[in-house]
């Protein structure tokens, strides 16, 4: 990650006429929600997400993320590449927990 | 580029530790601050803890930060920082299945109680009162009404915002090598990004503190140790409660988004992680789902959507070290939570704040987490 100096927003929110639009399908979070998290101070796709819980959803962030990361980009006025990207986090599709939990082969009952 | 590298106050490390002190000592007066963070904020163990603001089951040094804490901070911090923290005040159950998990537990709750907490033992069939969709194996619990959870995500990235909305500094992307004394006191931070200098400087940077402080000197004996949490899917609201085991298998809540935020260890993590990486440890996730399961059987078609792994920082008597350091006058350190600092990180905030303006912390009593407390054997 790149340097980042962060400071006080010195300009006030300014709406934009499509910041309803949805950027997030999972949790539907709208494009506005996440310029007004940028504005407010957060700079990486990773803040984002912890704040507004874009990218948080069932697909994990594997529809949005691109989209999320050209919006900060956009904002700060910065390349693509200083926004970082959604940390990878197993598993790769949600898993059942009585599955997940089946591990351990119980070699008793094998036999 | 010239750039501002000097500042009344350099914090070293950028999670909920440092970003609640900022936001103390700027509504004190003092936003010359600058906050030097390696990655992003509150990258460490303050976005990957499961949230838990409890009483219940600490150690009696650090329990005035956590009684202050839930008393007079937590019921207003939203209100406070502007932002939804999510903290429900709905009360604790410490989860037992066996006598052994019971004397564990009682041994706690008499250690609370005589520090003035309200907790006490309950029957599993009481604690399944509390919490109906718990199975039949817990024959016990302890139980403090006045425990409870928040988001930490949140509430780390609050601080954060509303200490930048008050003018502090936060310089993320910038590694911290070391501190340097002027003069026989603390003055210069070494960093990848050249020196940045500072009347005060606080150490709060989770396990790698240690190298850090080393550098003029001070150890404190503080190692690290991995641990999990994982999240389900949305579910129907079910419980509000925090939960933990008395074997401390798994501990977590329902959120108001709805997903189960859920963490534990699968053993012998000190051994087995020494990885500089941040990565889940593969058996993890299955034990921790086999743990839940046991105590929880309703969640088992629940699905898990996402695991992660973070470092404790792991003191060698299992409190944290908060205080200034005589012998380098300026240097005021905060770390060692051993995986129990959110809850009290906005008390930590005050008290650090006040060690470092007035010289001690004079609102909460943190007179045992001084940090020459370590002593080699008689």
């Amino acid at each position: 990650m790149s340097k980042i100096i962060r400071k006080a927003p010195t300009e006030p929110f300014k709406p934009q006429p499509d910041d309803d639009l949805i950027i997030c399908r999972c949790e539907e979070i709208t494009k506005g929600e996440i310029r007004r998290a940028v504005h407010d101070g957060l700079r990486t796709v990773n803040e984002i997400k912890r704040w507004t819980r874009a990218g948080m959803g069932l697909c994990q962030g594997q529809t949005c993320q691109r989209n999320v990361q050209n919006i900060i980009a956009r904002e700060l006025g910065i390349s693509v590449a200083d926004v970082g990207m959604i940390t990878g986090r197993a598993p790769v599709r949600p898993v059942v927990m009585e599955v997940y939990a089946n591990d351990v082969v119980d070699k008793e009952e094998q036999r | 580029m010239i750039e501002k590298s000097t500042a009344s106050v350099i914090i070293i490390g950028g999670g909920i530790m440092a970003c609640a002190t900022a936001y103390n000592l700027a509504k004190r007066g003092v936003n010359d601050i600058i906050v030097l963070e390696k990655k992003e904020i509150g990258n460490g163990g303050s976005c990957r803890n499961a949230g838990g603001v409890r009483q219940s089951a600490r150690d009696v040094r650090e329990l005035p930060l956590a009684m202050y804490a839930v008393k007079n901070i937590w019921p207003y911090l939203g209100e406070e920082l502007e932002a939804d923290v999510e903290y429900r005040q709905d009360g604790n159950l410490r989860l037992g299945k066996t006598e052994e998990h019971l004397d564990i537990l009682e041994k706690h709750t008499a250690k609370s109680t005589s520090a003035g907490l309200d907790v006490k033992m309950i029957t599993g069939d009481e604690a399944r009162e509390i919490c109906p969709y718990m199975s039949k194996e817990v024959i016990g619990a302890s139980w403090c009404p006045t425990d409870g959870h928040a988001n930490p995500l949140h509430t780390t990235l609050a601080f954060y915002r509303k200490a930048l909305s008050m003018g502090v500094t936060f310089i993320s992307g910038v590694t911290v090598y070391g501190i340097k004394k002027v003069k026989g006191r603390a003055r210069i931070v070494e960093t990848d990004d050249g020196d940045y200098e500072g009347e005060k400087i606080l150490l709060c940077a989770g396990y790698e503190s240690r190298k850090i402080a080393d550098t003029v000197g001070i150890d404190i004996p503080v190692e690290k140790e991995l641990s999990e949490v994982m999240v389900t899917e949305m579910e129907p609201q079910m419980f509000s409660v925090m939960l933990g085991t008395a074997e401390s298998d798994f501990y977590g809540h329902q959120t108001k988004h709805g997903s189960f935020v859920l963490g534990g260890m699968s053993g012998g993590e000190l051994y087995r992680t020494k990885s500089e990486r941040f990565a889940t440890y593969p058996l993890t996730a299955s034990c921790l789902c086999r743990g839940v399961i046991k105590y929880f059987p309703v969640l088992k078609d629940a699905k898990i959507v996402r695991t992660w792994a973070g470092w404790y920082d792991v003191t060698v008597d299992k409190v944290p070290v908060i205080d200034n350091i005589p012998e380098v006058p300026g240097l005021t350190i905060a770390f060692g939570f051993c995986g129990h600092g959110f809850g009290i990180s906005p008390a930590v905030g005050i008290a650090v704040s006040e060690l470092m303006l007035d010289g001690n912390s004079h609102t909460i009593d943190i007179s045992n987490l001084n940090y020459d407390r370590f002593k080699a054997k008689a």
